[in-house]
């Protein structure tokens, strides 16, 4: 159901988007459009392997295992490892949201996975050897990565408290 | 990479290593657990694949209409003029909002940098994008994850492009005139 109503709202903002942009110039809905579409079909690939692959390596993953390092018992190594994981995944969208999943279908906790998906996000070797080192000054790179270094830890502590509030109340 | 990617994605080193764990899995649960259990996980996958679909379509749209409303010039006009804490503040919104990939991202970062953002409002678009970027929270994680998970994790990343901002203006060593000398320097070479 709450799918379903974030999809609703979702095509709503499109709509209103292509409002906005045929009042300004009729052509730029067909820009648009084709664009969304190019985006469309390079997004494909990557997504259907991803969903495909989540549920098997998900399969795989022995619970016992999951749940001893990466499940609600699992404190700080937990942390640690999810931290460490994280900047070891390789770069692009479908990898780290994939293996986050079949992580916690397998049975890791929420915050960890939390930790996990941030670090990739953020401190990610891959993203930041390829991309970020060769478009961005190197000093600005440097003393983002100093101060993001402690945010996956930050965010992972935020969820658990977050969820540690929800679970009393 | 959300966004309009320019590389091709067989030549993509994330796709590749998915490609590869995926087939690895798919095989190793077919030999482990039998064919049964093989398409019962396949059949799962595929109900999953075709409810993301209309999401990811809605998506692309919303993603390719801002890139045509809001164009990178108007945003780096309203981060490069301002500063102090309003500054962070637009420029986390900016990288939240802004659809594309790195190959995107970090070259508009450094064209906000050269055209007179501090570090800080620097750092925190960076980081608005890698943590709370809609396009990618709409078309990647909400693919994967079960909605209560991504506002979760969105709620609680809310605040980090500021902090990391506030933290990246507090670091030592960086004069203001130091800033200017390195701004003089050829930019770095974006590579496509």
């Amino acid at each position: 159901m709450i799918v379903l109503i974030f999809a609703a709202i979702l095509y709503v903002i499109a709509a209103i988007m292509i409002a906005m942009a045929a009042r300004r110039d009729r052509a730029l809905v067909g820009e648009g459009l084709r664009d969304a579409w190019d985006q469309l079909v390079m997004i494909m690939p990557a997504l259907t392997v991803g969903i495909l692959g989540a549920g098997f390596v998900a399969a795989l993953l022995p619970p016992e295992l999951a749940e001893t390092y990466l499940g609600d018992g699992a404190g700080v190594s937990g942390y640690a490892i999810a931290y460490v994981i994280g900047v070891l995944t390789p770069g692009g969208p479908v990898v780290g949201f994939a293996l986050g999943a079949a992580a916690i279908k397998a049975g890791a906790s929420v915050p960890i996975v939390v930790v996990y998906v941030t670090a990739w996000a953020l401190v990610n070797l891959n993203r930041v050897l390829i991309w970020e080192r060769a478009t961005l000054s190197s000093k600005v790179m440097i003393e983002r990565l100093i101060v993001s270094a402690p945010v996956p830890v930050l965010v992972g502590l935020f969820a658990w408290t977050v969820m540690e509030l929800l679970s009393w109340w | 990479m959300a966004g309009p990617t320019r590389t091709p994605f067989y030549r993509d080193v994330g796709f590749l290593f998915i490609l590869v764990l995926s087939a690895g899995s798919a095989t190793a649960v077919y030999l482990r657990d039998g064919a049964a259990r093989f398409l019962e996980i396949l059949r799962d996958d595929a109900v999953l694949w075709l409810t993301v679909l209309p999401k990811v379509a809605a998506g692309v749209m919303v993603a390719a209409f801002l890139r045509i409303l809001l164009p990178k010039e108007v945003v780096a006009r309203w981060i490069g003029e301002r500063s102090g804490l309003k500054g962070l503040f637009v420029a986390t919104l900016a990288g939240a909002l802004i659809p594309g990939g790195p190959m995107t991202i970090f070259p508009i970062a450094t064209s906000l940098y050269l055209s007179g953002a501090d570090r800080g409002s620097t750092v925190a678009f960076i980081t608005g994008w890698l943590t709370l970027g809609i396009n990618r929270a709409v078309v990647w994680e909400l693919s994967f994850f079960e909605p209560e998970f991504v506002v979760l994790r969105t709620l609680v990343s809310l605040p980090i492009p500021i902090l990391c901002g506030i933290a990246a203006r507090m670091l030592p060593g960086r004069t203001e005139e130091q800033r200017a000398a390195d701004k003089t320097k050829p930019r770095p070479q974006v590579r496509e």
